[in-house]
C-alpha cells in the first residue's frame, strides 16, 4: 500500500487535476435526429478529491462517466485524466469464471505486475476491503455487498489515480449500503485516490463527498455545486447531512418540475 | 486477561472504530452467504441413478412379457432378451465385442477431434469478422439442419470406400455444430464484461484471450456436446451405407450385417451398442465438463 501511495504522490506533483473536463458536449443519434445529452460540462477533480455527480434520470451522468473512462468520445470539448481511470459499475461486473482473488490478479496482470507479486498484492487488496480469506471464493458464493467490495479491490488493483463509480451501491439493500459508505470513506482516506461518484441518491452524495455537483436533465448541464465541509466520519442520518440534503433536494425538485411545464 | 488489557490500551480510537465496522461487516457477510455442501451419495443415488435403472428394468420386463405371453410370436421380428443377451455373450467370447466398439469409437473420436480443430477457428472467424459472418454464417446454421446421411453418397463418390470418407462425413456433420456453438457463445457474452475488460486494459487480442473466450465457454461446450452427437450419428449412417470388408466391422456395419443375415438379435445388439456408446461418451466426457464449468460460475441450479 505504501508503495502505491508514494507513486501516486510522485505522479501528482506534476499534474494538478485527477480529471479535467472542459466544455464537453455529447449528442447521440436518436429517433428525432441528434439528441443533446451533455451540454458544455466543465468540471475538475483535484488529486485526492471526492466528488459526487448528482442528477435525476436523463441527466447523462453515466454518459459523462463513460466519457471520462474513455469508453466513448465527447462530441466536442476535451477530457484529460491522470492516467487511465478505474471504473466501478452498479453491477459488480466480476468475471464468474475466476475466483475473487483471480479477478483482482487479472487487473494486476493487465497492468503489467510481475507474476510472483500478484498473489501477495491481491491478498493485500482483499484485506483492505476486509475480505481476507475470500481469495478462493467463486463470485456466486459471495453476497451482493461482498461482490461490490471485490469489485472495489479490483478497481484499486489498477492503481489508477482516479476511481470512477457509477452508482455502485444502488442495487444493495440499505443496511449493506450504509456499511459500504463507511468502507469507501475509510479506503478513500487510506489510499488517497480521487473519486468521481455518480448517484441519484442525494443523501448518499452528501454522506460521501467533499463536493456535490448537481446536473440538470435533458440536456445535462452543471446546475449547481455545493462544497460539503461536514467532517468525516459522517453518518447518513446526521443532522448536517440531512439539512444539506434537504436543500439540494429542493433545487433538484425545482429542476425536475421544470420538465413538466412544457 | 492480561493480554486483552494490553491490546485495549495500545488500540487508539480510530482503530477501535474501524474494528467495530469490520465486525459489523463480518456479521453482514455471514448473514448473507449460505454454506453450500456436496449432496451425499445416498441422495445422488436415489435422485439420479435409481430412476434410469428402474426405467431399464421396466423395459426389459415388458419386452420379456411380450415374448413369454406370445403377444409377438415371431423371433425374427422380436427376439427374446435372452437371445439378444446370447448374441452379446458370443461376441464377447469370440473377442469381437470390444473390436466392434473400438472400430467405431476410435473413428468417431478422431473425427470429432478433427472437427474440433476446424470448427473452433472457423467459429472464431465467423463471430469476429463481419464479412465472414455475412458470407457463411447463414450457410453454417443451415448446414446443421441438413441430415448428414445426405453427405454419404457424394463422399463415397469423391473419396471411395475408405476411412477418409468416414471422416469427411463426420466433419460435415460436426463442424457446423461446433462453430455455431462458439458463435452463439461469443454473441451471448454480456457487454458489461467487455466494458469492464476495456477499462482494465483488455482490448484486442488480450480482450479475446482474457474476456471473450472464457466468457463464451458455456456456449462453446454446448456446441461440442451437440457436435459429438452429430459426429456419432453421421458415422453410423456412413458405416451402415458404406460397408466394405476393408473397413473393418464397426457398429454400423454390424447392424447392416445383422439385416443381411436376417438376424434380429444381431440387429438389436448393434442398436443397443450404438445407443450405449453415444450415451456413455456424453456421460463420461461432455456432461462432467459442462457441469464443472457451469458449477464454477454458479449457473448450475441445484434441484
Amino acid at each position: 500500500m505504501a508503495t502505491a501511495l508514494a507513486k501516486a504522490a510522485e505522479g501528482s506533483a506534476s499534474v494538478e487535476h485527477a480529471a479535467r473536463i472542459e466544455h464537453v458536449s455529447k449528442s447521440f443519434a436518436g429517433p428525432a435526429g441528434q439528441q443533446l445529452v451533455l451540454d458544455d460540462i466543465t468540471l475538475d477533480v483535484a488529486p485526492g478529491e471526492f466528488v459526487t455527480l448528482l442528477g435525476a434520470s436523463g441527466c447523462g451522468k453515466s454518459t459523462l462517466l463513460n466519457l471520462v473512462a474513455g469508453l466513448d468520445r465527447p462530441s466536442t470539448g476535451s477530457i484529460t485524466t491522470d492516467g487511465r481511470p478505474a471504473l466501478m459499475f452498479q453491477e459488480h461486473a466480476l468475471f464468474p469464471w475466476l475466483t475473487a482473488g483471480k479477478n483482482i490478479e487479472l487487473a494486476l496482470k493487465l497492468r503489467g505486475v510481475a507474476k510472483n507479486e500478484r498473489r501477495g498484492r491481491a491478498e493485500e487488496l482483499l484485506e483492505l476491503v476486509r475480505l481476507k480469506g475470500s481469495y478462493g471464493k467463486r463470485v456466486h458464493e459471495l453476497s451482493g455487498g461482498m461482490r461490490q467490495r471485490v469489485a472495489l479491490a479490483r478497481a484499486l488493483a489498477q492503481d489508477s489515480r482516479l476511481l470512477l463509480m457509477d452508482e455502485p451501491f444502488a442495487a444493495l439493500d440499505a443496511i449493506t449500503r450504509d456499511v459500504l459508505h463507511d468502507e469507501l470513506t475509510r479506503i478513500w482516506a487510506e489510499t488517497g485516490v480521487s473519486v468521481l461518484f455518480v448517484t441519484h441518491n442525494v443523501r448518499e452524495a452528501v454522506r460521501l463527498a467533499q463536493r456535490v455537483v448537481l446536473l440538470s436533465s435533458r440536456p445535462g448541464r452543471v446546475e449547481r455545486e455545493w462544497t460539503v465541509d461536514i467532517p468525516q466520519p459522517r453518518r447518513i442520518e446526521d443532522a448536517p447531512v440531512a439539512e444539506l440534503s434537504r436543500e439540494i433536494t429542493e433545487v433538484l425538485r425545482g429542476e425536475i418540475r421544470r420538465h413538466g411545464q412544457h | 486477561m492480561a493480554s486483552t488489557e494490553t491490546t485495549d490500551t495500545t488500540a487508539d480510537a480510530p482503530v477501535k472504530d474501524s474494528s467495530g465496522l469490520g465486525g459489523l461487516e463480518a456479521g453482514l457477510d455471514a448473514l448473507e452467504t449460505s454454506a453450500t455442501s456436496r449432496t451425499p451419495f445416498r441422495q445422488t443415488f436415489v435422485n439420479k441413478i435409481l430412476p434410469p435403472i428402474t426405467a431399464i428394468v421396466v423395459v426389459l420386463v415388458v419386452w420379456q412379457l411380450l415374448v413369454s405371453l406370445k403377444i409377438v410370436d415371431d423371433p425374427s421380428k422380436l427376439p427374446s432378451p435372452a437371445d439378444v443377451g446370447g448374441e452379446f455373450k458370443d461376441a464377447w467370447l469370440e473377442g469381437k465385442l470390444l473390436d466392434y466398439i473400438w472400430t467405431s469409437v476410435s473413428r468417431g473420436l478422431l473425427g470429432f477431434l478433427l472437427a474440433l480443430a476446424i470448427g473452433t477457428p472457423l467459429g472464431l472467424l465467423v463471430a469476429r469478422v463481419k464479412f465472414v459472418r455475412a458470407a457463411i454464417g447463414p450457410v453454417l446454421s443451415g448446414l446443421q439442419s441438413l441430415p448428414s446421411v445426405a453427405w454419404v453418397p457424394p463422399a463415397v463418390i469423391w473419396l471411395g470406400l475408405n476411412n477418409s470418407m468416414m471422416y469427411a462425413v463426420i466433419l460435415l456433420g460436426a463442424v457446423p455444430s461446433i462453430a455455431n456453438g462458439l458463435v452463439s457463445g461469443i454473441d451471448q457474452v454480456p457487454p458489461l464484461f467487455l466494458r469492464a475488460g476495456r477499462t482494465m486494459g483488455a482490448t484486442g487480442l488480450k480482450g479475446a484471450w482474457h474476456i471473450v473466450l472464457p466468457a463464451s465457454l458455456p456456449g462453446y461446450l454446448a456446441g461440442l456436446k451437440q457436435g459429438w452427437a452429430f459426429s456419432w450419428r453421421s458415422l453410423m449412417a456412413a458405416e451402415i451405407i458404406a460397408s466394405s470388408p476393408d473397413l473393418g466391422i464397426g457398429l454400423g456395419a454390424l447392424l447392416e450385417n445383422g439385416r443381411n443375415a436376417s438376424s434380429m438379435s444381431m440387429v438389436f445388439e448393434a442398436i443397443i451398442l450404438i445407443l450405449f456408446v453415444g450415451i456413455a461418451i456424453d456421460l463420461l466426457i461432455f456432461s462432467p465438463l459442462e457441469r464443472w464449468v457451469l458449477r464454477n460460475r454458479g449457473l448450475l441450479v441445484k434441484s
